[in-house]
């Protein structure tokens, strides 16, 4: 690489000495060779084009914000006239014909869009093996998973396929890829980027956040996708961010909750956070343990709520109006069934009825509702967690890149890879995945920041100050 | 009903609200544009995009509800409702469910015998509209997605309805309603207002509530009364011949004057309503209610008790012209050119209603303006025409706009009022006709009549008909 970030990228480019098109032209070269990751759907050749005109820009010193930053954008994101698939058959063919707003701000800042990545097909997984185009595969082991469901966005910037990339996470789906494959990754506060142009899976819990290969390009990218969006209701207003050498507090309490170090948790990942924590020192941070007590349920109740969600929001895939329609139907009951039997992949259709189970007439008390209460415990206990500590730390996954085929049997085992990090999304705060080393095997292993909702300006500037001490 | 039976009826009226854009996206909500061109990716239901609530929408709703007495609930929840069909793009309806905007409410409707009933409001609620499927063109059915989005409010009565009778004047009352306030044209024919009934009988005696059907599609006013009727009989008949009614949805075909089954009980769907994710609770504050509370309009039941007072008018009158907006509004145009209310009044429910109701238009298009007709009204109110001038000028103020002073000046109809004059054609036609003379005076009165006819023909109409009858006694008795 001929910088270590954007920072650095863009002052080479002001002085002459690189030159974005031949950047551009490095990264589809890279994605070229290492089209076996499978780590883009789409591959965006007219960037190089894009990168000539926003070269001239810097030049003049016209240049947005992000000019020449080169982005993959996961592939349940819409960028208009470009193809949006969700990693699945029902959207074959489909283009959308509006821009999504996160995407919006960054093409209005200059940034480079060079692709659109592999992912879980709707976003519905944790390993990258339930799309229409393959599996993506781990970069530091190709018999590996590299986590889901952003698994292409994590790829693409873990092999230098592009300088960063948005992802989505519902329940993990940034930061276990992130922690696969040894990058950093945020779920930012729920609304604090605009969901407008994601493709819902579970509109209560989905947020789309950015994949780095350092904070300071991640923080940027945060700022500019951030922000209130009149197109959706539920966004927030939110603040710029700096990152800054300065601690503004004289100690930042640190607080580990019990339940995320207990049994199932890999003790090569355990030693390694414990030697993190042992080596922070005691006069920029304190270290509490504390409890966030229903952390048990979590999984049970992230299942109920997005699957319930998910059914309802699937339902606009019936072949009646885009994407994929099975021929041959002779009725219209049988148009729908044949085109969403055929158009939607295993896991998606297990989501799907577990959804439209837990919403049916009879069942809706005994499962919505008593999930919907439950998360609202799970929201007091982080307000109670973080009258204790500032910033939560916990590992990011249960193990690290578990191996293609692992787990696509049992669903179950495959849910429990999200176990920490599913939370963060029942309360809406946000998280981060910070890479922390590697196990005997050489595979990443990764560490989970927490904050209180809208407080990412506490959570970066913390990780910044832990980089220091890994 | 004589039957030793009662009927149970609820209704649920849709009404589409008339807001310039539709409820969750910025597309136009105008009917008649051609297929398909009142679209977006947001009512289009493309991945990805998120509803964003028009806050007129709400505006109308608290109108609605304030008009029917509710309580505004201060914080209320968007649903989904879902089920599939071809012209529903998103695959569910977003709509509200447990937590409406308005809930118990109250609307009194006048029942046959001149008294009144309250009929209670259970809940009014926001919704958006689905698209228009069209069966009728060919083998293939099309879907036309302009209507999707349109807003929609849905008033839902308790079962306090007794007669088809009843559900016909508690409608009214709803047309009546939505048409003062400006939220809604009551358009029934092009589906602007549409209603359906739950409808079950039980014995007299009985305090359990029978089984219930549902009936849709009736889509005039006199349709529901007659669907209602025949759907209460149905249920009568099968209970008289020891069956059992089965709960189901109807639908009513006004052509062959019968409801139809569409969907039996264990058809009918299960909507799984949920919260809407995709927008917050809707908060309502105090302002936001007193603002409305302020920019209504005079409801029907105070403009006619104000009628009543202000202007002396018969209640008769004053239902008659509050019934609707509009001609309420025209005859207080007309009354600011005369103050002759009841004569005003008999013009307006008359000539005017007459022709309005002849041509089907509104009477907002009514091509004699108000000041034309308070100005006719004063001018035979001031004698310088006679009624029976004006109701033949009337047709020409319709046919060319003029003002009733032009047509009279331009004609030459001025009333003769002048007495000298009068008295020398009444001694003329006398003189003409010496043999009725001589009738009215052996006592048969009824010639009079004629001498004022022959007086008229004279004075081609123009004679002040009171003058003339006085006049001619005088003479007469001479």
């Amino acid at each position: 690489m001929e910088y270590n970030d954007y920072r650095e990228k863009i002052g080479l480019i002001k002085q002459g000495t690189l030159s974005l098109t031949s950047n551009v032209e490095g990264f589809l070269s890279r994605i070229e060779k290492e089209k076996h990751l499978n780590a883009f759907n789409f591959v965006f050749k007219d960037a190089v084009e894009r990168a000539s005109e926003i070269e001239n820009k810097i030049l003049e010193g016209k240049a947005g914000k992000a000019a020449g930053l080169v982005v993959a954008v996961k592939d349940n994101i819409s960028i208009k006239n470009k193809p949006l698939s969700c990693s699945s058959k029902i959207l074959e063919n489909f283009q959308p014909v509006y821009t999504a707003t996160a995407v919006q701000k960054l093409l209005d800042e200059d940034a480079i869009i060079i692709g659109k990545t592999n992912c879980d097909e709707f976003a519905m997984g944790s390993s990258n093996e339930n799309s229409a185009f393959g599996p993506v595969l781990n970069p530091y082991d190709n018999s590996r998973v590299p986590g889901g469901s952003s698994g292409g966005s994590a790829v693409a910037v873990a092999a230098n396929l592009c300088d960063v990339a948005l992802g989505s996470d519902t329940g993990g789906s940034i930061r276990q890829p992130a922690a696969f494959c040894g990058v950093y990754g945020l779920k930012p506060t729920y609304g604090r980027v605009s969901r407008y142009g994601l493709t819902a899976f579970a509109s209560s819990f989905d947020t789309i956040g950015p994949f780095a290969k350092n904070l300071n390009d991640l923080t940027l990218l945060l700022n500019i996708i951030s922000g209130y969006d009149e197109k959706d209701s539920t966004s927030q207003k939110s603040g710029e961010i700096n990152l800054t050498e300065n601690v503004s507090k004289s100690t930042i309490k640190i607080g580990l909750p019990k339940e995320y170090f207990g049994e199932g948790l890999n003790p090569e990942i355990k030693t390694r956070i414990e030697e993190i924590i042992n080596r922070l020192p005691s006069d920029n941070f304190e270290i509490i343990d504390i409890s966030l007590p229903h952390t048990e349920y979590a999984i049970a109740t992230y299942y109920i709520l997005t699957t319930a969600e998910a059914s309802s929001n699937l339902a606009r895939y019936d072949g009646v109006r885009y994407g994929f329609r099975s021929k041959d139907s002779a009725t219209l009951k049988d148009m729908y069934e044949n085109t969403r039997t055929e158009g939607f992949g295993k896991e998606v259709k297990r989501r799907i009825m577990l959804g439209t189970y837990v919403l049916s007439s009879g069942y809706y008390d005994a499962y919505y509702r008593k999930a919907q209460k439950a998360r609202r415990l799970f929201k007091e206990d982080f307000i109670n967690a973080f009258k204790q500590a500032d910033i939560l730390l916990t590992p990011t996954t249960p193990t690290t890149a578990f191996k293609i085929g692992e787990k696509s049997t049992d669903p179950l085992e495959m849910y429990l890879s999200d176990i920490y990090t599913t939370s963060a999304n029942l309360a809406g705060i946000p998280a981060l995945n910070i890479p922390v080393g590697f196990d005997a095997n050489g595979l990443p292993i990764g560490m989970q920041l927490m904050a209180p909702e809208l407080k990412e300006p506490e959570l970066l500037n913390a990780a910044y100050l832990i980089n220091k001490f890994l | 009903m004589d039957s030793g039976y009662e009927a149970v009826i609820g209704l649920e009226v849709h009404a589409q609200l008339l807001t310039e854009t539709k409820i969750f996206c910025g597309c136009s909500t105008r009917f008649g544009n051609p297929p398909n061109t009142n679209v977006c990716p947001v009512c289009l239901g493309h991945p990805g995009v998120l509803p964003v609530l028009n806050k007129k929408v709400v505006d109308f709703s608290i109108m609605m509800g304030l008009a029917t007495n509710c309580t505004i609930n201060r914080d209320s929840v968007f649903a989904r409702k879902n089920y599939f069909y071809p012209d529903l793009p998103k695959g569910y309806q977003i709509s509200q469910f447990e937590k409406p905007v308005c809930e118990h409410g109250f609307v009194e409707i006048e029942t046959g015998n001149g008294s009144t009933k309250k009929v209670r409001i259970k809940r009014i609620h926001m919704e958006e509209d689905a698209g228009k499927s069209i069966h009728d063109l060919g083998e293939t059915t099309l879907v036309d997605l302009n209507r999707t989005g349109v807003p929609l409010i849905e008033i839902v009565s308790e079962p306090d309805i007794s007669s088809p009778g009843e559900a016909a004047a508690y409608l009214k009352k709803i047309y009546q309603l939505v048409t003062y306030l400006g939220i809604c044209d009551g358009n029934m024919e092009e589906g602007s207002l549409r209603c359906d009934a739950n409808i079950s009988v039980r014995p007299k005696n009985q305090k359990e509530f029978g089984t219930r059907t549902e009936v849709k599609n009736m889509n005039s006013f006199r349709n529901v009364e007659r669907a209602i009727a025949y759907e209460i009989e149905r249920q009568i008949d099968i209970l008289e011949d020891g069956g059992k009614v089965q709960q189901e949805t109807l639908l009513w075909n006004a052509d062959a004057g019968k409801a139809v089954s569409m969907r039996g009980k264990e058809e009918a769907h299960d909507y799984r309503y949920f919260p809407e994710p995709d927008l917050v609770p809707l908060n309502i504050d105090e302002n936001w209610i007193t603002g409305i509370k302020k920019s209504l309009p005079e409801l029907p039941d105070k403009r006619k008790q104000r009628f009543m007072e202000q202007y002396g008018l018969p209640e008769y009158d004053a239902k008659v012209l509050t019934a609707e907006r509009e001609t309420a509004d025209y005859f207080e145009q007309v009354i600011a050119e005369t103050k002759h209310y009841k004569l005003a009044s008999n013009w307006v429910m008359g000539d005017v209603a007459a022709y309005v109701n002849e041509k089907k238009i509104n009477i907002a298009e009514f091509p004699v303006s108000p000041k034309n007709l308070g100005e006719l009204i004063n001018l035979i109110q001031d004698n310088v025409i006679s009624g029976k001038i004006a109701k033949e000028i009337f047709p020409e103020m319709i046919e060319t706009g003029k003002s009733p002073g032009e047509i009279v000046k331009e004609k030459n109809l001025v009333q003769i009022t002048d007495t000298s004059e009068l008295e020398g054609i009444v001694k003329t036609v006398l003189e003409n006709n010496p043999a009725q003379v001589e009738q009215y005076k052996s006592g048969k009165e009824k010639v009079f009549g004629f001498f004022v006819g022959q007086v008229m023909r004279e004075t081609k109409g123009k004679a002040n008909p009171k003058l003339v009858n006085e006049i001619l006694r005088k003479e007469l008795s001479k």
